[in-house]
């Protein structure tokens, strides 16, 4: 058990890097408390399996450090670093059976067998995989065999940290949802330190209690699933996470205030510095998009049905504007108007939440 | 076929598989399954004698010698192959610029004809002129395969490991490259040992190329002829005098078409059984 720090980490997988699209991972600083839940989150090439690898020390980073518990690791291999890891496509030892699969860390660190015996049979129960023990690994589904890799590295006492590099691709939609339950409630029982790589938000918001995002090699926010929700500190992440995501808006800056389509806009953050020649932007989700016949005019393009609530599409000028509206709630047809939520509403400069 | 519908057309289109697989297997083998139960005289004369030649082979200690002569080789190739083959392709370089070049050096054996390979250990392994066997009685060894069954051996199986050993490196080489970065690591993370990687990875993994690669090294070297024929002749004495040479001996030398035809069947009925057992053994486990 151990809280872990990336000091100054910084990651190109060039031998000389030149501009900083050479580097897979910007520089960064991150803690991870022991014992907390947290998901990687992100599109696929922004760099989050090479900062897990970094971590679970199968890459070494160009720069930087990577301490546990205050002590420097980033020269230590990854079977010497005490951490565990499930890959994205299931690792079983094909010839063994399930007991001999979640035996092996323990008997290649040299355990006494009646101790093996009793942590295999204690784990094997957490993961419901007592009735098969004696089965052959390579003849398990899928979910049932990253079931295995996650016990390797439950089944061991001294592991800090359990990383999971997208585990649920490979399972069954209906399956994928069980697993994830059950990874929720192993994370609550062990209290381990878990780092959840997805690009899925949804598995990210259900699993952890962080989310770390990530865009183009860089940390754009870490938080609360709420915080992401509701406080979303970089335009990606307000776009990035919700369904749909938040409305990005070009906006001008000046003595009247904030201003789209020639209306003054209030906002949840006005600006305390001069913002000139800087990208300014308003960020509101679809949720926080209310009908106002004396608001700004909009055009509505489509409506579509998700259920409880209908996504309306609307345009005004050049820019889109989605909002939800729930179920018995008249859609207008044609021109419309809206507002936008005070309370919900921010300003973005250079892509930035001001604060 | 229940939901099918019954095609005859379908016979039009594997036709041409079938007249060529009639032309080049089946009456071929029907030619020789007619010799083996008929006595041969000139004139085209034939008189038909039922299993006689099947018996006579079967009981004849010249077979017996020379099948027992077979297996001992294809058994010595297999042991010395399989393992070195293996161990070639653990040590090439997975990545980088080298890899071509191994593939190309591994594959250039592979490109040389039979004959040549006999031909150039002929001269390589001659004791007073050839630069192998020259070096070895110069070591003070007393070598000399046209006089010694050791000798002639040695320099046959040195000749099939030289021709053949790249077939299994390239066949284990390509199983390793299939096998996903994340076993690797998920051992190292797991504390496996070198030699854990290899038994519980690297060998699970490789089994179905290397099933492929003991079949085909197993019949080839069972049917071996070119090599023991260029280097001795089957000599010295009988000491090279493998299956297929012995039964280019007794059909061209002796003539005896039926005993030879008789023969060629139990020989092929005698690959056709082991090489069933070696896939029903390596793949047993497979159905489970």
């Amino acid at each position: 058990m151990a809280k872990i720090n990336l000091e100054n980490i910084r990651h190109s997988y060039l031998k000389r890097p030149q501009g900083p699209q050479d580097w897979a991972l910007q520089q960064l600083d991150l803690e991870w408390t022991d014992g907390g839940a947290y998901a990687l989150l992100g599109p696929s090439g922004c760099g989050k399996t090479t900062l897990l690898n970094i971590i679970s020390g199968l890459v070494r980073p160009s720069e930087g450090r990577v301490l546990f518990d205050g002590i420097d690791l980033t020269e230590r291999p990854a079977d010497r670093r005490h951490i565990a890891q499930v890959f994205q496509f299931p690792v079983v030892y094909d010839t063994m059976t399930v007991w001999e699969n979640l035996a092996f860390p323990l008997r290649n660190r040299g355990l006494a067998a009646a101790e093996i015996e009793q942590r295999v049979q204690a784990i094997a129960q957490m993961l419901d995989l007592t009735e098969m023990l004696q089965k052959r690994a390579a003849g398990l589904t899928a979910d049932g065999k990253q079931k295995i890799s996650l016990g390797r590295g439950l089944v061991r006492a001294d592991v800090n940290v359990i990383m999971f590099d997208e585990p649920l691709t490979v399972i069954d939609p209906h399956l994928k949802w069980q697993l994830r339950s059950k990874l929720k409630e192993l994370h609550q029982r062990t209290r381990r330190t878990m780092i959840y790589v997805t690009h899925d938000q949804t598995e990210a918001l259900t699993f952890a209690e962080q989310v770390v995002v990530m865009h183009e090699g860089s940390v754009v926010q870490v938080g609360s699933p709420i915080d992401l929700f509701e406080r979303p500190r970089h335009t990606f992440v307000g776009h990035f996470i919700g369904s749909p995501g938040m409305n990005i808006l070009p906006c001008e800056v000046g003595d009247g205030g904030v201003l789209f389509a020639g209306q003054r806009i209030d906002v949840e953050n006005r600006p305390t510095v001069p913002l000139n020649g800087r990208r300014t932007e308003i960020g509101v989700r679809p949720e926080f998009v209310l009908l106002d016949e004396r608001g700004i005019p909009v055009q509505i393009i489509k409506v579509s049905d998700a259920g409880r609530y209908r996504i309306v599409e609307a345009r005004c000028g050049e820019n889109p504007i989605k909002l939800l509206l729930e179920e018995g709630v008249a859609v207008p047809a044609g021109n419309a108007g809206v507002r936008f939520d005070p309370a919900h509403t921010r300003l973005y400069a250079d892509g930035q939440l001001l604060e | 076929m229940h939901g099918k519908t019954q095609n005859q057309m379908g016979w039009l289109f594997v036709l041409p598989v079938v007249a060529l697989v009639a032309f080049n297997a089946v009456i071929p083998l029907m030619a020789v399954v007619n010799y083996s139960v008929q006595e041969t005289f000139g004139n085209n004369m034939f008189f038909f004698e039922g299993v006689k030649w099947f018996e006579q082979v079967l009981h004849s200690d010249r077979f017996h010698a020379s099948l027992g002569r077979q297996l001992v080789f294809s058994g010595i190739i297999l042991a010395i192959e399989v393992p070195l083959g293996v161990a070639i392709a653990l040590a090439m370089p997975r990545r980088g610029v080298w890899v071509s070049v191994c593939l190309v050096l591994m594959a250039l054996p592979l490109l040389i004809p039979w004959n040549v390979v006999g031909a150039m250990w002929n001269i390589f392994a001659l004791p007073d002129i050839g630069m192998l066997g020259r070096f070895i009685n110069d070591l003070g060894f007393n070598f000399n395969y046209t006089q010694q069954p050791i000798s002639a051996w040695a320099t046959l199986i040195a000749m099939d490991v030289w021709h053949w050993t790249s077939l299994v490196v390239l066949l284990a080489y390509a199983g390793l490259s299939a096998i996903p970065d994340a076993y690797y690591q998920a051992a190292k993370i797991d504390g496996a040992s070198a030699w854990a990687v290899f038994r519980y990875i690297q060998l699970p993994k490789m089994r179905r190329v290397l099933t492929i690669a003991i079949l085909l090294r197993f019949m080839d070297s069972f049917n071996i002829h070119t090599e023991p024929f260029v280097l001795t002749g089957g000599g010295p004495g009988n000491a090279t005098t493998l299956l297929s040479i012995d039964l280019v001996k007794i059909a061209l030398g002796q003539f005896d078409l039926g005993p030879a035809a008789a023969m060629s069947i139990i020989y092929f009925l005698i690959i056709l059984l082991l090489s069933w057992i070696f896939y029903a053994v390596m793949t047993r486990d497979e159905e489970q």
